[in-house]
């Protein structure tokens, strides 16, 4: 029987002097992840973005737990959006939204 | 809960705005302790005016300098004037001889190196065997990592490899801090303890760099600075006056 490959939510902050779509977010964390683990390490991530949290400004994206570590990697490394500065925050992490939404 | 500190938070100390900016947002990125780095001959005003900042943003303030010697000589005079007026003492190793100094003499609490000149990182198997003597732990700055792009990230993330096995294997100290001068460049301390694996760091090890150690090294550098200390192992813990 395959088993289900576990996830991990994450609660991301995005701070930048203009207005950042949340396409725009995804887009610099991808190639971050590409920028630090390659093609091959960024297809083993699985990140999707979720939702959008408007009251709080987070964004939640999802990855295979596997990779967690270097999705952080990846966020933390991330110094531009758009050619702007910015910088995005791990706001929270769990592995189901009901307790990403408690923790955030 | 797991305490976290920046041993190096670059703020400029002469622009009180950006200082508190760069303070408040460590204390609401988790950290308990931050170490502010200032010239030696800084005055005790201006350290005072910083660690007012911290206690008003509720964050442990450490006082740090960063000595640049140019020789052995040198080092041992900077030490002479600037240990008892600092918490935290780090040196910046800009030649073999004054990384060798500095990795032997217990008055070191860190030893940095260059990011942006590569030959200048004298952290080999030598130098770590002497540093694993003495009290003084590698200092890895990851504000470096975030500034720099393409082929000097990737030498330097190659020779941040070959010294943390280096050090990991002779047992020194590892200290991570940020080295950050906006707040651009500061991260939340879990999210530098990722960004540390990408060094081969474990990240049980990644996050002892960036609360274990460095606590550890401002609490044995204050029990030393404080009046009761004698020597190690031994204190002052009371006073008999005779009439």
């Amino acid at each position: 029987m395959i088993k289900r490959e576990k996830r991990r939510y994450l609660a991301l902050k995005a701070v930048s002097e203009q207005a950042l779509g949340k396409e725009a977010v995804l887009d610099a964390i991808q190639s971050s992840v590409c920028r630090l683990f390659g093609e091959y390490g960024a297809s083993k991530t699985k990140i999707k973005l979720i939702k959008e949290v408007p009251e709080k400004s987070h964004l939640v994206i999802r990855c295979s737990h596997l990779m967690l570590q270097e999705v952080r990697a990846s966020i933390a490394s991330t110094v531009e959006i758009n050619g702007k500065p910015a910088v995005i925050h791990v706001v929270g992490v769990s592995g189901t939204l009901k307790a990403l939404a408690k923790k955030t | 809960m797991k305490q976290f500190a920046d041993l190096h938070l670059r703020v400029p100390p002469n622009d009180i705005v950006q200082s508190e900016k760069m303070v408040q947002k460590a204390s609401e990125l988790g950290y308990s302790l931050v170490a502010i780095p200032f010239p030696p001959n800084t005055t005790r005003n201006q350290i005072k005016q910083l660690q007012h900042i911290c206690n008003q943003a509720k964050i442990d303030f450490v006082s740090r300098t960063n000595l640049s010697p140019r020789n052995s000589n040198e080092l041992l005079h900077d030490l002479r004037h600037c240990r008892r007026n600092f918490e935290i003492i780090a040196v910046r190793c800009y030649t073999k001889d004054v990384a060798r100094q500095a990795a032997k003499d217990r008055r070191v609490d860190l030893l940095q190196f260059s990011v942006t000149n590569l030959r200048q990182r004298f952290f080999d198997k030598q130098e770590a065997e002497l540093a694993s003597q003495a009290l003084s732990s590698l200092e890895i700055e990851l504000a470096p990592l975030l500034q720099l792009t393409s082929f000097s990230r990737i030498r330097l993330l190659s020779c941040l490899q070959r010294e943390t096995a280096i050090a990991q294997r002779t047992k020194v100290p590892i200290t991570l801090s940020s080295g950050a001068t906006t707040e651009m460049l500061m991260r939340g301390p879990r999210d530098y303890a990722a960004l540390a694996t990408v060094f081969d760091l474990q990240l049980s090890s990644a996050l002892k760099a960036l609360s274990e150690t460095p606590l550890v090294t401002v609490e044995r550098n204050r029990a030393k600075l404080s009046p009761e200390y004698v020597a190690p192992g031994i204190r002052v813990t009371g006073m008999k006056t005779v009439d």
